[in-house]
């Protein structure tokens, strides 16, 4: 971990902190409503707010190269997603696996473009311009913590998907112009 | 139902897309990829499309585009492809220098030497500035040092620069 850029509260904690199992769901598939609908704030301290938040990391584990999932993705139009991108090679400072609550991104800069794919458009891919230095402000599930987290490099990238997912958005949206959609290619 | 590529192609006006596929909704085509773009300042428009009309029956039905011979359109019915293979790895080549006859012959054949294909490709004369952007997809088995090597032969002979870079896509 960088430590420049971890906050303190997001880079502890684990999805063990939450105190219910997480369930394995279905992951959907554009076009599905809920995917461009915004999600609804949620209360983070509410049951059903944790279990889902377990829910997505569970989802989000058993799922080969996923760094992040959002509420719509499984489904459910709320804004809570989680992130896990220790594990990727264009990863820097991360802070390990965390899930947040209505986050926003409050401060952000030096753009970025690369090509992004998605569980929930599995067939696509498209160059997308994101900054690379950010600052979100969001709250943990269970406590409700208020936290900011400054993320950059990829962990910034996989944080701004997510939370365009909660606002109802796809990469598709993004997309640099008219020939920067591409076809899904399956690797060898 | 049959499968129909369909091409638009003339003078640029305001419009042409709207009546194109107006005409093609009444026919009950199915819009499945297209591409349109400008080149030199003409229209140019390919479309995939799927429906009960033939090919015949979609040249009368866009007939008015063609009237004042300002356009050329054909419609031809074409077989379905079978979905792409697994590739080895993608990648996107640039060339750009100075405008000379061969520069796309000359490039392309060093990609197709070690059985990469090309899925994408456009080119741009600008002044003096010729400018070629292509998505390759290389098998596993190509020597990507070795291609790289004769790209950058064939670009100094032709007096161009050639850069071929991976392109990765990150899930997110």
């Amino acid at each position: 971990m960088t430590s420049a850029y971890v906050d303190d509260a997001v880079g502890r904690w684990t999805e063990h902190d939450l105190p219910v199992e997480g369930r394995v769901l279905e992951v959907v598939r554009a076009p599905a409503t809920v995917l461009s609908s915004v999600g609804d704030a949620v209360d983070p301290t509410a049951p059903e707010t944790v279990q889902l938040a377990a829910d997505l990391v569970a989802t989000m584990r058993v799922s080969p190269g996923c760094v992040g999932l959002a509420a719509p993705q499984v489904g459910v139009g709320a804004k809570v997603f989680c992130v896990d991108v220790t594990e990727h090679p264009k990863t820097r400072g991360h802070h390990g696996t965390f899930v947040l609550c209505n986050a926003v991104v409050v401060e952000s800069s030096r753009n970025e473009k690369a090509r992004e794919g998605c569980m929930s458009v599995p067939d696509l891919t498209g160059d997308v311009k994101r900054a690379s230095r950010i600052v979100v402000h969001g709250q943990l599930p269970g406590t409700g913590e208020q936290v900011e987290v400054s993320a950059e490099a990829f962990e910034a990238r996989a944080l701004q998907h997510e939370i365009d997912h909660c606002e109802g958005l796809l990469f598709l949206d993004r997309v640099a112009g008219a020939h920067a959609i591409y076809p899904r290619k399956t690797y060898l | 139902m049959t499968l129909q590529a369909i091409t638009v192609i003339g003078h640029d006006r305001p419009g042409i897309i709207a009546e194109t596929t107006r005409v093609l909704a009444d026919l009950g085509l199915n819009l499945e990829d297209s591409t349109m773009t400008l080149l030199r300042g003409h229209f140019a428009m390919m479309l995939i499309c799927e429906g009960p009309a033939g090919s015949a029956e979609t040249e009368d039905a866009l007939a008015g585009l063609t009237a004042d011979g300002s356009l050329i359109v054909t419609a031809r019915e074409i077989p379905e492809e079978p979905k792409q293979g697994a590739v080895g790895v993608s990648y996107v080549l640039t060339v750009h220098g100075g405008d000379r006859p061969g520069i796309v012959s000359r490039v392309v054949g060093e990609v197709a030497r070690v059985g990469g294909n090309i899925t994408d490709l456009t080119t741009r004369l600008a002044g003096d500035l010729y400018l070629l952007v292509a998505e390759v997809d290389l098998p596993a088995t190509a020597d990507v040092g070795t291609l790289e090597q004769s790209l950058t032969r064939v670009g100094a002979e032709l007096g161009v620069g050639v850069t071929l870079r991976e392109v990765e896509s990150d899930e997110l």
